[in-house]
């Protein structure tokens, strides 16, 4: 097979750059800013640096001055476009409706044509995206030796030996709270098609996730048992990808785009009722995926078959919620929204379902709506403005005095766990997948 | 860009991170809330103090350089678009809540406190801060000021003016005027505060505020009325004022703003009416419920097709919400929203009404007009796009008109939004030409150099008043 992802040009000079954003932009869109200014509350990087550069606005008027002509980019212009969460905070509060998030990923994708700036990055961007991400087995093999790595105490040697002293700072500490990783994936712990309990609801194709097969596994499995549980026969068809999500926000919208396709094709061969996801930012991607074919006659009606049947897990729950057998959990429980989830899936679900299990005190996270500062690989590429929202974040998550901290989506849940240890918290609470926990309630 | 030295100079009073000056920073200064304004300025510096705003205009003065003050930039003047270049002085660093002081029932804060906060913190403790414009989850304390800013409840409650009573300001000379204070008689000469308020970052600028604060009202409530006949809509209006009700919400929605609200919103809103007023009451329980009685069969007499009172606080989030949604479900439209600010005397409300409806048949525009009804001050807003040329002469005709129709009904070019640059060159159409002379003079009193924002408020030149054929 040929590699995805390759770079269609290399070494662009900005003013080619320039020249790209120029014809791809989409015009409509940024006037369509009337800069009201009502998304600078909602954003994260404006409110940590109190600068209308690193506003939505001001990104919209940066990208519209490159589009008009009136500025050309620059590193200055990429880092700005680099230090935005994509969140999408922004599009929920906006008034006139702009899809930011859209526009955000076009002029990533022309900066893209230029390498990123730092080393780092560039490397990282390379190893996930173009020779990970894309290929299960591959990610499969790697979550073997994860695996390995962690259970065989090869971790314990190499922290010793001061290996772990070459990485960033924030590299080690995410390091110690990586759940650990298996080599065994939903499909092969539980096979191919599983059958509902009970009268069958309906087929559900379980969309396993990269990242999330690998590193959240037993989620993954507790998605497919709650399915079950809830009267859903589910398929898990092996020929899904992973969704393209962090390759559309990066720029690289050509290998998201083939991504896409193998997933369409994969889903419609399996003849499902719904394409269910576990992880807020696959979820949000998914459903976009009409949008992405727009326009293209081979691709559009399939593409909008799949994004029309795209749930959140929590939205399937939430109309079954009634008949699961839910035991007492006599916890405080709190949430944090993932972005995604609620800003581009516009799902609300999940603080519903918690409401529901017996025994569990909800308490409202002050700015749950708030991003924590993961945002796909935004915490490993930013690390600092990452930081600084998530130490925020944390002093909320300490106030609500919770036992649990639930949230919807890896990245969330691996930056909670940062910020829970970060925060000296670990002895008070912990926090899980939405999905984990009703789990615990079920069984 | 800006000189080394001036950059220099203004690095040693504000630090290196609150001078900038590359095109990023100078591009996301460039603009506001004003659809089609756009002017770069020469560096952005963010003051954390008095004093350093103090040091900053001194440096500006002896350069020569403009200041143009900033809030939020949500203001629909171009007030913050720097015409003459210069500094842009963000006043957001300053945004410290000093006091609350429950004794005298005012608040002192710095310009920068987002308006929203404030109402926060004194309704926390049962008070109140009426001035409510609709962006005020972002404009800022000292925006507010600067423009005056009203809002839904300026039926009642009046506008930013009646409750600011102390203020303090920073000269271009970079002396400190302190005006009023914890007063709420004091006739010590001219009235600088109000002076000030409303002055629009052309005399000063403000570096802390007291405004005074009402007790929070016990109970409110809120009510529709569904009118298929403009007239009819226009005169309960009055009528509710004649029977010496005042309402502390009284908002107007037009037909077409009504159809576009519903198509987008889908929340049942008559698409066949002429008008809907939306009404809302605050105060004790016992004076609410009559009210709201009272208002309400004043509605029915005027044949009203429908009138709703909310039963519950659900339904009163739904009927306002399509007040709320107005604006956004217009700017949905079309790419460029434009929203005018015409206010006449409430009983003019529905000529000044059907005066718009023949103006925008005249140059095949479209225009929706909604706003606070209660108080004569409309927002046509025309829905059009910047990019066509042909189209942006026929707003701009349009407008002119629409002025021109306000002024004629003894009405003004602007109710709440300001003059700055947008509405520049009709002020005297408004003022008169003595009036222009009078405010000139103010100007130079406060800032001989013309150096706090250039090009704001008078205009080189006046349009010629529109004579309608
Ligand atoms: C969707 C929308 C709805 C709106 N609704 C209303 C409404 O209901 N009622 C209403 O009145 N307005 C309304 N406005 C207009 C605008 O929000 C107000 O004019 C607001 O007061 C501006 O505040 P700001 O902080 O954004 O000020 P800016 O826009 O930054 O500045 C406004 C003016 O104040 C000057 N200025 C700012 N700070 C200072 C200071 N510290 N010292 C001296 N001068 C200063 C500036 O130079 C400028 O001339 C609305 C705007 C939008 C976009
Ligand atoms: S809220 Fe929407 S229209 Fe307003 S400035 Fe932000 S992106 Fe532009
Ligand atoms: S996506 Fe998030 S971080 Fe980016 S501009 Fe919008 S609100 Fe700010």
């Amino acid at each position: 097979m040929k590699p995805v992802g390759e770079k269609p040009i290399d070494r662009e000079s900005w003013a080619q750059v320039g020249e790209y954003l120029r014809k791809t932009l989409d015009q409509d869109e940024l006037t369509h800013c009337m800069r009201c200014g009502f998304c600078l509350p909602a954003c994260p990087t404006y409110r940590e640096t109190g600068l209308e550069q690193a506003s939505p606005r001001g990104r919209l008027a940066l990208m519209k001055a490159v589009a008009d002509g009136m500025m050309e980019p620059d590193k200055a212009f990429a880092d700005q476009m680099n230090l935005c969460l994509g969140c999408r905070a922004c599009e929920t509060a906006c008034p006139a409706g702009v899809q930011y998030g859209r526009v955000l990923e076009q002029a990533r994708a022309g900066i893209a044509l230029r390498e990123p700036s730092s080393r780092i990055v560039r490397g990282l961007r390379k190893l996930f995206f173009e020779h990970l991400f894309p290929y299960q087995h591959r990610l499969r093999t790697l979550g073997w030796w994860l695996a390995l790595y962690q259970r065989w105490g090869v971790g314990w040697l190499v922290q010793r030996s001061g290996l772990m002293r070459l990485f960033p700072e924030h590299i080690r500490e995410m390091e110690a709270v990586m759940p650990l990783a298996s080599s065994k994936g939903v499909r092969e712990q539980l096979g191919e098609i599983i059958r509902p309990e009970g009268t069958p609801k309906g087929r559900v194709g379980l969309f396993r996730g990269c990242i999330m097969d690998v590193l959240f596994t037993e989620t993954n499995c507790n998605t497919a048992r709650l399915l079950v549980k809830a009267g859903y026969e589910v398929v898990i068809p092996d020929k899904q990808r992973c969704c393209g999500a962090l390759h559309a926000h990066a720029g690289e919208v050509e290998t998201a785009k083939r991504l896409a396709c193998d997933n369409i094709g994969a889903f419609r061969e399996a003849k499902v009722d719904w394409i269910v996801s576990n992880a807020g930012g696959c979820g949000a991607m998914l459903v976009e995926y009409a949008h992405h074919f727009q326009g293209d006659v081979r691709m559009e009606e399939d593409a909008r078959w799949f994004s029309e049947r795209v749930r959140d897990i929590s939205q399937l729950v939430a109309d079954v919620i009634d008949d699961l057998p839910l035991k007492r959990l006599q916890r405080r429980v709190t949430y944090q929204d993932s972005c995604h989830l609620r800003n581009g899936m516009h799902v609300t679900q999940p603080r519903n379902i918690l409401r529901r299990i017996p025994g569990i005190t909800y308490v409202e996270l002050f700015e749950s709506d708030r991003c924590c500062g993961s945002a796909g690989i935004y915490n490993l590429t930013q690390p600092e403005m990452s930081k600084q929202i998530l130490d925020e974040k944390m002093t909320h998550v300490k106030n609500t005095e919770a036992d649990i901290l639930v949230t919807s989506n890896p990245g969330c849940l691996l930056q909670m766990k940062w910020g829970i240890r970060r925060a000296g918290l670990e002895q008070r609470m912990h926090a899980v997948h939405l999905v984990d926990l009703l789990m615990e309630a079920v069984e | 860009m800006l000189s080394s030295e001036v950059k220099r100079e203004l690095q040693a009073v504000v630090g290196p991170d609150d001078v900038r000056d590359d095109p990023e920073s100078r591009l996301a200064y460039s603009y506001d809330a004003t659809p089609m304004y756009q002017a770069m300025p020469d560096g952005v510096v963010f003051p954390e103090s008095t004093e350093e705003v103090q040091a900053i205009m001194k440096i500006a003065s002896r350069h020569r350089i403009p200041i143009v003050g900033r809030g939020s930039g949500s203001n629909l003047s171009a007030g913050t678009v720097p015409v003459g270049g210069g500094l842009v002085m963000v006043m957001t660093k300053m945004n410290r809540l000093i006091e609350i002081d429950q004794d005298n029932l005012t608040a002192t804060f710095q310009p920068g406190l987002i308006t929203k906060q404030l109402h926060e913190a004194v309704e926390r403790i049962g008070l109140f801060y009426p001035p409510d414009p609709g962006s005020m989850h972002v404009s800022t304390l000292g925006g507010n000021i600067a423009e005056c800013a009203g809002g839904l409840r300026g039926l009642k409650y009046g506008t930013t003016k009646d409750y600011v009573i102390g203020l303090e300001a920073v000269l271009p000379s970079g002396d400190i005027l302190r005006t009023g204070g914890k007063l709420t008689k004091d006739v010590a000469g001219y009235d600088l505060t109000k002076l000030l308020v409303g002055s629009e970052g052309t005399l000063a600028i403000i570096t802390e505020a007291t405004v005074k604060l009402l007790p929070l009202p016990e109970d409110r409530r809120v009510m529709v009325a569904h009118f298929t006949d403009l007239y009819a809509a226009a005169r309960t209006v009055s009528q509710i004022i004649a029977e010496r009700i005042i309402p502390c919400t009284l908002e107007f929605l037009d037909q077409g703003t009504i159809r576009v609200i519903e198509d987008y919103a889908k929340i049942g809103l008559p698409a066949d009416m002429a008008a809907i007023l939306l009404i809302e009451q605050d105060g004790p329980t016992s004076v609410v419920e009559r009210d709201i009685e009272r208002i309400a069969e004043i509605c029915r007499q005027a044949k009203a097709a429908h009138v709703q009172v909310a039963q519950s606080r659900e339904e009163e989030v739904q009927l306002m919400s399509a007040r709320r949604s107005a604006l956004s479900a217009l700017a949905r439209l079309r790419p460029t929203t434009i929203l005018e600010d015409a206010t006449v005397p409430r009983a003019a409300i529905a000529p000044m009404v059907e005066q718009i409806n023949r103006i925008k048949e005249k140059y095949g525009l479209q225009i929706c007009t909604f706003g606070h009804a209660g108080d004569g001050n409309l927002h046509p807003t025309c829905m059009t796009d910047a990019r066509d040329r042909e189209e942006i002469e026929r707003v701009e005709k349009a407008f002119e008109e629409i002025f021109d129709a306000a002024i004629r009904l003894g009405g003004t070019i602007t109710g709440e939004h300001g003059v700055g640059l947008a509405k520049a060159p009709f002020l005297e159409w408004k003022v008169g030409k003595s009036g222009i002379e009078v405010m000139k003079g103010i100007k130079r009193a406060f800032d001989p150099d013309g150096l706090l924002n250039p090009g704001k408020m008078f205009s080189k030149e006046t349009r010629r008043r529109v004579v309608i054929t």
